[in-house]
């Protein structure tokens, strides 16, 4: 059975000549599996993901036929309810990792917070946890980043940091929101296998929000290509480079190459799409 | 004569120090790239350029003359930088109007109508976005308006954190034209961050790589098509980079 | 009309004229359908066209005593009664909002741009400064509002003057606190970073980049606590050391109807229910205008 279940999802916000959809009738389903999602800038990525976790802030609004997890409907979830089920079972790794962690708090005090929300432990077993976290994601002297604010760590140090504490309570299904976009491959590959074995020792969901082609294809089962709102595409993930759709082949297109005799590289032709 | 030379430089942040012994130099219209670990101090060479991080020994020069460990105005015109984080590096309650009229006014530079609508138009941003806020924008957008401010001092060197890593792959194709089409019209200087080897192929023609806070390798980028790198840790990113190795 | 409204909302603004008109339209509409921040500035517009107007408006002098009128209940002719003294309660306390509306804007003008520099400065520089700004503050802070308003009066002699003066000292703590922990949060941002390499001076950065993002929830707190500073005002009154007679300061009026409390209640309870309603008035204004001031609602159009 799909753990994750979501019809019709609608996400609006207003604006002076009424609402207007930004996320327009998205259907998916999510077994143990990894999905991954992809398309351009403003395409209505992060604003699904926040919608499963029912985080769309006023003024926009959301709408779905259904929405389940694990036979527990969502949408009559209490806010209350939510806040359980976000964290302990559902996480989400948000975009700007920097933006997302408190400017005032430590870090290492940030994936305690975390930890301690869902599970009672003693001081000391948070703290080692902490560290077995942080060590983890690659994250060199541990203990000494643990005790750095979050303007004294690197872009990329961001970013784990907020991986390790999505990944601490062991969540059920994690929503990752470009998870790894500051990171250099080597690293990006030791986080990913992370998440990866997450997935198939303790059998947990993955939703994978990413402009990284490549990296999708690598990394998930399946993939959805959005654009405007809408899915536009939906393949295997080993078949992306044999994609159809003319949106999908422009994203494609676009991705530099490791061996680049191309000047310029080709921007999107919205114009060939854009009736739909 | 050089752009940029940096000579055995240690970069520190209170007592800790956390990039030893680095030196590379620039010349006048090169490009230039630093790659490398996640956490390895590119950025922080940046700033101990920008006088962003004080704590530095060692010499940088930049067009000849040894950099000093303040701001200053000359040094302005001279030299702008685009941060790694779009959505950090416009403030978040002025216009882009007020954003792109900032170096103007902190010069006394007139016209300002007019160069901040030429700058919209040389980075691509239609100017009905000139009012709006920066919330208003994607990412793509704000890293043009990031990009449209360093350039409006009409500087001669630019440091690039990461220009384009927050970005999709269709905006990157943008942002990335777009710097190497201004680079060609008003032969401009680039020290650029990337983590992607494909970008830095694209756009620049030198590169160093870094690990731990040390360069391990300066190399031409031409050796990305060959794979032919004298250290392990470069053979090891390209090889993770999909690179033929 | 409909072609000003048009031009106000255009999303695409041809000057920079346009876009700021259009943006305090935008800012105001929304207040306006806030029926609370409605009622609560209509409040306030209120305080302020009366106390423009006192003269005009009051029925008699508010000093003007009349021994043979002495605590006359509340009837036609005397809207709210009359005092101790026969003067008319209603045209004191018209008369009285003047004075409520000095004490208040002169506060504001004082203590907010006072707090809101301490804090935007000791959070940018950090470090000594930092901390001996923050010492001061704390001193301050720490005593209660009221006893230290009341030793600057005692200090300084009583009057409306020495008293404005102290609650303006006793009120810039608490703003320096917030503009220090707003500024803590975005000072290793990037934006400053790129301002810093502009060139631009560390003046031109606290005044142009750092206030503007502190201000607006600088307004919020001032308006929420111009009721309390309206109550010390009273209260100052109340103890004798405010306004002076014949005054007629609110605070000081219900101190003198005090004594007839249980027989004469009106002249006590009139100037109570106008401190009352003009402190819920900002209380409702600063409400709404936490709404409207949020960031988040910005991007409503
Ligand atoms: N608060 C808001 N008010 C109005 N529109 C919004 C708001 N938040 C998001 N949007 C709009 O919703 C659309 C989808 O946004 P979303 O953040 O989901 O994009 P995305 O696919 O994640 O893009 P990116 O790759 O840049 O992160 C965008 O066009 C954006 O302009
Ligand atoms: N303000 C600071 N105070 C203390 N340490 C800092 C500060 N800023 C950065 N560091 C440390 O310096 C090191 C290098 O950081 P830097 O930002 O230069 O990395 P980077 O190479 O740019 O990495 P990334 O690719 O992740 O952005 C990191 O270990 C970081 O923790
Ligand atoms: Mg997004
Ligand atoms: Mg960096």
């Amino acid at each position: 059975m799909a753990m994750l279940e979501l019809e019709n999802l609608r996400v609006s916000f207003p604006s002076a000549e009424g609402p207007v959809d930004v996320v327009k009738g998205i259907s998916l389903s999510l077994g143990r599996e990894r999905l991954g999602i992809v398309g351009e800038s403003g395409s209505g990525k992060s604003l699904t993901g926040r919608a499963i976790l029912k985080l769309i802030n006023r003024p926009g609004v959301m709408h779905a036929d259904r929405l389940e997890f694990d036979g527990i409907d969502l949408l009559s979830q209490s806010e209350r309810q939510m806040r359980h089920l976000r964290g302990a079972r559902l996480s989400m790794v948000m975009q700007d990792p920097k933006f997302s962690l408190h400017p005032v708090m430590r870090v290492g005090d940030q994936i305690a917070e975390a930890l301690r929300c869902h599970e009672r432990l003693r001081r000391r077993d948070v703290k080692a946890r902490v560290i077995e976290m942080l060590e983890k994601v690659r994250i060199n002297e541990p203990e000494a980043v643990a005790r750095l604010y979050p303007h004294q760590i690197s872009g990329g140090m961001g970013q784990r940091v907020m991986i390790a504490m999505m990944l601490i309570p062991k969540p059920d299904l994690l929503i990752a929101d470009e998870p790894t976009s500051a990171l250099d491959v080597s690293v990006q590959a030791t986080v990913l296998d992370l998440i990866d074995s997450l997935v198939t020792d303790n059998g947990m969901g993955l939703m994978l929000i990413s402009h990284d082609l490549n990296l999708v294809a690598r990394y998930c089962d399946r993939i959805l290509v959005m654009n405007a709102g809408e899915v536009v595409e939906e393949c295997a993930a080993g078949q992306l480079q044999q994609a159809t759709h003319p949106y999908t082949q422009g994203l494609l297109a676009a991705v530099p190459q490791m061996v680049e005799d191309r000047d310029e590289l080709p921007v999107l032709d919205r114009s060939r799409w854009s009736g739909t | 004569m050089n752009a940029l030379t940096l000579e055995g430089v240690n970069i520190a942040y209170g007592h800790t120090q956390v990039v030893h012994d680095v030196s590379f130099s620039v010349a006048s219209g090169e490009s230039f790239a630093l790659v490398g670990e996640s956490g390895s101090g590119k950025s922080t060479v940046l700033k101990a350029i920008a006088a962003l991080a004080t704590g530095w020994s060692g010499s940088i020069e930049v067009a000849g003359k040894p950099r000093s460990r303040e701001h200053d105005k000359a040094f302005a015109r001279q030299c702008q930088m685009v941060f790694q984080d779009p959505y950090g590096s416009l403030h978040p309650r002025k216009t882009i109007d007020t954003i792109l009229a900032e170096p103007l006014q902190v010069h006394g530079l007139g016209n300002r109508n007019t160069r901040i609508l030429d700058m919209l138009n040389a980075v691509g941003l239609d100017k009905r976005y000139r009012f709006r806020f920066p919330h208003q924008l994607s990412g793509g957008q704000r890293q043009r308006v990031a990009i449209a401010r360093a350039l409006m001092l009409e500087p001669s060197i630019m440091l690039l954190d990461e220009p384009t890593s927050a970005l999709d792959v269709s905006v990157q194709a943008e942002i990335l034209n777009l710097l190497k089409r201004l680079r060609a019209e008003q032969n401009l200087t680039y020290l650029m961050v990337s983590h992607n080897l494909p970008v830095v192929g694209f756009m620049c023609e030198r590169m160093a790589v870094m690990q731990q806070g040390r360069i391990v390798e300066i190399c031409d980028t031409a050796a990305l098509r060959t794979g032919e790198f004298t250290s392990g840790y470069t053979q090891e990113l390209y090889a993770a980079s999909g690179g033929a190795g | 009309m409909n072609r000003l409204q048009q031009w106000l909302t255009d999303e695409s603004p041809e000057t920079r004229w346009q876009a700021n008109l259009g943006r305090s339209w935008r800012l105001l509409r929304m207040l306006m359908k806030n029926p609370l921040a409605l009622l609560g500035s209509l409040i306030i517009i209120g305080l302020i066209l009366v106390a423009a107007f006192a003269p005009w408006i009051a029925p008699q002098s508010p000093i003007g005593q009349d021994l043979g009128n002495r605590l006359l209940p509340p009837s036609s002719e005397h809207f709210m009664g009359t005092d101790e003294l026969g003067r008319d309660i209603f045209s004191r306390v018209i008369h009285g909002s003047r004075i409520t509306l000095l004490i208040v804007a002169l506060v504001a003008i004082i203590s907010a741009p006072l707090g809101l520099l301490i804090g935007a400065v000791s959070g940018y520089f950090g470090g000594w400064i930092d901390k001996l700004l923050m010492g001061i503050t704390d001193v301050f802070l720490s005593m209660p509002k009221l006893i230290l308003a009341l030793a600057f009066v005692a200090a300084l002699g009583p009057g409306i003057e020495n008293a404005i003066i102290a609650i303006a000292i006793t009120a810039w703590p608490v703003y320096a606190r917030i503009a220090r922990a707003e500024t803590l949060t975005f000072r290793q941002s990037e934006f400053i970073a790129a301002t810093q390499m502009l060139g631009a001076s560390n003046t031109r950065i606290i005044v142009r980049h750092v206030l503007p993002l502190c201000t607006s929830s600088m307004i919020v707190r001032m308006t929420l606590d111009m009721a309390g500073i309206i109550l010390t005002a009273a209260g100052l009154g109340f103890l004798g050391l405010g306004a002076q007679p014949p005054l007629p300061e609110w605070g000081a009026m219900i101190s003198r109807g005090r004594t007839f409390i249980l027989d004469q209640w009106w002249v006590a309870t009139m100037p109570g229910i106008a401190i009352i309603v003009v402190s819920l008035g900002f209380c409702f204004l600063g409400d709404g205008l936490r709404d409207v001031l949020d960031p988040r609602n910005e991007g409503q159009r």
